[in-house]
């Protein structure tokens, strides 16, 4: 059975993250001087190899991603960490950022060596004012003892949107203007942050490299799936006994998630359904709960990893209730640039709050089948294209919920 | 120091209108036209775009609002934790529903989407300050400190 392993999380605890020199005394920018003895294609070919995938929800393969923004011919390039945490459930990158700051600023800092950047922003979102201190006070501390060079990091705070998540978005919100995803391509690696070659990252993306770059690709690649190496943090709310966070191997399945790592379900109640990734994500049913949790097996059960979220709700929930108030959600988080998106969250919550409040009919879950696929091939950006999961899956998992609050 | 000067120490920032929002916000609970129209000629955009700006933030307000600003995250994992009672004990503890500001200007109770605090929920915040597992009982002792 999995147990528990700690890579970005390695320094929890262990150190006192506003004191530079706790990052350095457990070996902290020995990684950074390592890449940069290297060639900038050298490092990114062993980056490619480790085949880390994007914390953020997208997995695409983050050596790739470098190799592009490398290539890019440009004098000026931009590294930009996405920090938005928006994903309702989702708080690991605040725990990375809390108690480990130096070795995001680390992770940022080789990245800006393989693709040739200068300059850095952290987008951090603006729910977390004590975060963004600590990290100001960690790049303050970097530049004094000298060990980012010539690399700049700046900070800035988003203000409360969903949306700025989406890489395009957050690009958008930097520039200072309202979060809306942009037409892709062209894609941030060539044309991002005022039009240069960008590299968006994910902080738990940033936070794996250097103990990549120091214990080599192999090491890495080696470690749970294959397709997906690696551990991935997840945070456990809900109906769960243990409601925590975990850093454990990508071949970790969901059952051990929730009754190992989790403990079980409180007052020894039954499982009922998990949601995983976010509010986003699909509701998944006991019967697929021996799924390995990286990305490609939980694409198999039309489930995602997303951020890691994992919320558990018992058999005594009203799931109905719970996916009308994400459908909710997603009406209010929709940025409105795009037709199918602000009319089809709207629309989705509607219906819903109608199902909830006793007042559906069967035609109605034909109409959100359809609405949902519409969706999710319509929608200009990841936000609109997922929002009907929660509500299909719940429908698909758990019709007779929806037949007792419609008959 | 006034909004005039908070906006120019901003004005080299290059999208820097949002901070600037940020921190004119911190002092006056909310954008007042004026701070609208001086970030739109500081920053060389019309007022328009300025307003587009300012709207859509979930945590900027273009209308006045109370100095504390509460919020109760509505997100699933609160939902399910009793989120619903939170929002009664606070409408009921300060006479006024959610959406409104108390009369003596104290207090502005709005909802929010998860915050990030889910380890231990339902979670309010005010002025960005995290409360976890909040419940009736605990909600006079925690607005006590602001009044
Ligand atoms: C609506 C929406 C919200 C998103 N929110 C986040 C987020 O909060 N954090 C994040 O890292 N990625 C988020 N993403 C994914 C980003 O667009 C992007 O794929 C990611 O930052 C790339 O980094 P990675 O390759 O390291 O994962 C979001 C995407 C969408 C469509
Ligand atoms: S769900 Fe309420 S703080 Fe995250």
């Amino acid at each position: 059975m999995a147990e528990e392993m700690r890579i970005v999380l390695r320094n929890y605890g262990k150190i006192d993250p506003l004191k530079i020199e706790d990052y350095i005394a457990q070996g902290g920018y020995k990684a950074l001087e390592k890449a940069r003895s290297m060639s900038q294609s050298d490092l990114i070919a062993e980056v490619k190899k480790s085949n880390l995938r994007g914390r953020g929800g997208a997995g695409f393969n983050c050596g790739q991603k470098w190799s592009f923004a490398y290539g890019a011919e440009s004098d000026i390039k931009y590294v930009v960490c996405n920090a938005d945490e928006g994903e309702p459930g989702t708080y690991k990158d605040r725990l990375i950022m809390e108690n480990d700051p130096q070795a995001l600023l680390e992770g940022m800092a080789i990245c800006a060596y393989a693709i040739g950047a200068k300059q850095g922003y952290i987008y951090c979102r603006g729910e977390y004012p004590q975060v963004i201190k600590i990290l100001n006070q960690a790049i303050e501390q970097a530049v004094t003892k000298g060990v980012l060079a010539d690399f700049a990091i700046e900070v800035r705070s988003g203000a409360g949107a969903y949306v700025c998540g989406e890489e395009t978005a957050l690009i958008e919100s930097i520039e200072g203007s309202r979060g809306e995803p942009r037409f892709k391509p062209p894609y941030p690696p060539s044309q991002g942050l005022w039009g240069k070659p960008t590299i968006v990252n994910n902080v738990e993306t940033f936070a794996n490299l250097p103990a990549i770059v120091e214990n080599g690709a192999d090491w890495y690649a080696s470690i749970g799936v294959p397709s997906y190496p690696g551990t991935k943090i997840f945070t456990l709310t809900g109906d769960v006994n243990n409601c925590t966070f975990f850093e454990v191997p990508t071949n970790t399945t969901i059952r051990e998630l929730i009754y190992k790592f989790g403990g079980g379900i409180p007052a020894g109640k039954k499982f009922k359904a998990v949601q995983i990734g976010g509010t986003s994500g699909a509701f998944i049913p006991e019967s697929q709960l021996d799924t390995p949790v990286a990305f490609d097996n939980m694409s198999t059960i039309g489930a995602t990893l997303g951020s890691g979220a994992v919320f558990v709700v018992d058999e005594t929930r009203d799931i109905v209730d719970v996916a009308a108030r994400i459908a909710g959600f997603f009406e209010h988080e929709s940025c409105g640039k795009c037709a199918p998106c602000r009319e089809g969250t709207a629309r989705i919550a509607e219906i819903m709050e109608n199902i909830n409040d006793g007042f559906g009919e069967m035609s109605d879950l034909a109409l959100l089948k359809k609405l949902g696929r519409v969706m999710s091939v319509s929608c200009l950006c990841g936000l609109g294209q997922a929002a009907p999961a929660p509500v299909i899956t719940t429908i698909e998992h758990f019709m007779a919920d929806y037949q007792a609050k419609i008959l | 120091m006034d909004y005039k000067e908070i906006i120019a120490s901003y004005a080299d920032k290059p999208g820097g209108i949002i901070e600037a929002f940020h921190a004119v916000q911190s002092q006056l609970s909310y954008l007042p036209r004026e701070v609208i129209a001086e970030a739109a000629q500081v920053f060389n955009i019309p007022v328009s775009e300025a307003y587009g700006v300012a709207s859509f933030y979930s945590m900027f307000s273009t209308e006045p609002r109370g100095k504390n600003i509460i919020r109760i995250c509505e997100s699933a994992p609160c939902h399910v934790a009793g989120a619903a009672e939170v929002v009664q004990a606070l409408e009921r503890e300060l006479g006024i529903f959610m959406g409104e500001s108390t009369a003596d200007g104290l207090f502005a109770l709005e909802f929010t989407e998860c915050v990030g605090q889910c380890q231990a929920t339902p979670v309010i915040t005010i002025n960005g300050e995290p409360y976890l597992d909040v419940n009736a009982a605990t909600i006079p002792g925690i607005l006590a400190k602001y009044r």
